[in-house]
């Protein structure tokens, strides 16, 4: 199982160049193997993997996707792929179902050594705005463990690959760009600190950049 | 061995020796000059040197590979430069299946023509049948929003990275008296002859280059090094003419259109990349830029060298 987890993984890194020949541009921080909590821009069930590839080898199996379990654990090969490829946190975003808080969840994954690759807007944006307003949970994240690095990461154009209802990807060059680590400010509001980075993620990106 | 095997050895031996005068001259000048390897341009240099390498390396393997090795390397050339050209245009959603249409069905039929050596349709497939058939699927997701633009996007990408570049193969199939089983010696002249006034107008142009030839378009380009390049290329193409069915005057009239296609393909495609607001169309060469970059002197030469040689030596 960990041998096929393995090749999996390395066909779907693989799969994702030959489509993407996706690129990591570091911007003001350098891809070294600290503990780090990746907060990305969600605009398909791909972007996880884009920032998985581009992190340098040896980071990649310390650093796991956090995804919700209502769509990683529906069907045998998604469970696969989620669990043993990925060795995604999986969370349960429903509250009225869920029997543990995600933040409980994400602190053990931090606490057990791991970088975390985080969505904060919560779903996939398939609207035309650049960004969606950002959940708590990144504040929350930030509060609970202040010390660790948080790091944006700007996806560009894996929604023009595969957009949201296609099943056949199209090959457009990628890039993930990641920008200068962010901590939370003694004294920092949670509206002022989802504010900051908001902006922080926001102005990477290629068109939004100088807007924000 | 073969006669045209020993020309190809010869050929590889000769483009190996230059390569390795060329490192060599790119190591004393790091030393002299950019010890701290602070110098771009000499950077920029000894990066493009290594590519060179490695490109060659593909080329010979190609070469080795004979008919199957060359088409398999421009369909995979097609493909990147395909991929880079979609990332610039401003398609949308409603383009999504015409353009998953020219990856996996447009491109992988022009050259499974071309391996069947269907000149009849081959020739006529994008600019007819992708023509026509693309806007089509593109109008029947029903968005109209800049429709003529994004479809005319489409199949100028179509046209320049698939059926232009596919000619390059094309060679291979043209059928000339006298020179059977040969066809593998023009892909090289073509090759080395592009690509070498492309390095030719860069060195000129480095030495001697005072004006700027097309100042809006591509800044780098000098008076001086489009003479001297054009014609010290023409003249290294006059020498080949002993791996190909041309005479001495004929193998340099070839060149010299062909340089000067290339040189124009370059201008056009730096048009492109201006308007769009980037430098190079990809990252994967290092020093070079993206495959677009490398192949677009090649891709506006060959479709006009294909059809010179076909309607001036082949039997058809």
């Amino acid at each position: 199982m960990k041998a096929a987890a393995q090749l999996t993984a390395a066909a779907i890194v693989l799969f994702a160049r030959l489509i993407t020949a996706v690129r990591g541009i570091w911007q003001g921080t350098e891809p070294v193997p600290r503990q780090r909590i990746y907060f990305a821009n969600h605009v398909s069930h791909g972007d996880f993997i884009l920032v998985w590839t581009v992190l340098p080898a040896q980071m990649r199996r310390r650093t796991r996707p956090v995804a919700g379990s209502d769509y990683w654990l529906k069907g045998k090969l998604k469970t696969f792929i989620g669990r043993d490829v990925f060795n995604a946190v999986l969370i349960d975003r429903d509250r009225t179902t869920r029997d543990r808080d995600p933040i409980e969840t994400m602190t053990e994954a931090l606490d057990g050594g791991a970088s975390l690759i985080l969505f904060p807007e919560g779903t996939r944006n398939t609207t035309d705005a650049p960004l969606l307003p950002f959940k708590a949970g990144l504040y929350n994240l930030a509060a609970a463990r202040p010390e660790i690095d948080l790091v944006p990461a700007w996806i560009e154009n894996l929604n023009r690959v595969m957009p949201k209802g296609e099943i056949v990807p199209i090959p457009v060059i990628c890039t993930v760009t990641f920008g200068a680590t962010m901590h939370l400010a003694p004294g920092e509001d949670k509206d002022a600190f989802i504010a900051r980075a908001e902006a922080a993620l926001l102005s990477l990106s290629e068109q939004h950049g100088a807007a924000a | 061995m073969t006669e045209h095997q020993w020309q190809l050895i010869a050929l590889l031996g000769g483009a190996g020796a230059v390569l390795v005068a060329a490192s060599a001259v790119g190591h004393v000048l790091q030393r002299r000059l950019s010890p701290d390897r602070s110098n771009e341009t000499i950077e920029n240099l000894n990066a493009r040197i290594n590519a060179w390498w490695m490109m060659v390396a593909l080329m010979a393997i190609a070469f080795l590979g004979g008919r199957t090795g060359v088409i398999i390397l421009f369909a995979i050339c097609s493909f990147a430069a395909l991929r880079e050209f979609t990332t610039l245009t401003r398609t949308r959603r409603g383009d999504h299946w015409a353009l998953a249409g020219a990856f996996f069905v447009i491109l992988p039929v022009q050259y499974w023509l071309i391996w069947i050596d269907w000149y009849g349709l081959y020739s006529i497939f994008i600019p007819v049948y992708a023509f026509l058939l693309m806007p089509i699927v593109s109008a029947m997701r029903g968005s109209t929003e800049n429709f003529l633009d994004r479809v005319a996007e489409a199949q100028w990408a179509v046209m320049i990275c698939v059926f232009c570049a596919s000619h390059v193969p094309a060679l291979l199939t043209l059928d000339i008296p006298g020179y059977e089983a040969r066809n593998v010696l023009l892909i090289a002249f073509l090759v080395i002859v592009v690509q070498s006034s492309d390095v030719l107008q860069y060195v000129w142009g480095k030495l001697f280059g005072k004006h700027k030839i097309a100042p809006v378009l591509s800044p780098s380009k000098t008076v001086e090094g489009f003479v001297g390049g054009i014609a010290s290329a023409t003249l290294l193409g006059a020498c080949l003419w002993w791996i190909t069915p041309f005479s001495f005057v004929e193998a340099a009239g070839m060149s010299l259109v062909i340089t000067l296609m290339g040189f124009f393909g370059g201008l056009v495609m730096s048009a492109i990349k201006r308007d769009r607001g980037v430098k190079d169309w990809g990252h994967v060469i290092a020093g070079h830029g993206g495959f677009i970059d490398r192949l677009d002197s090649v891709v506006f030469s060959a479709p006009i060298f294909f059809h010179l040689v076909r309607y001036g030596w082949a039997v058809t």
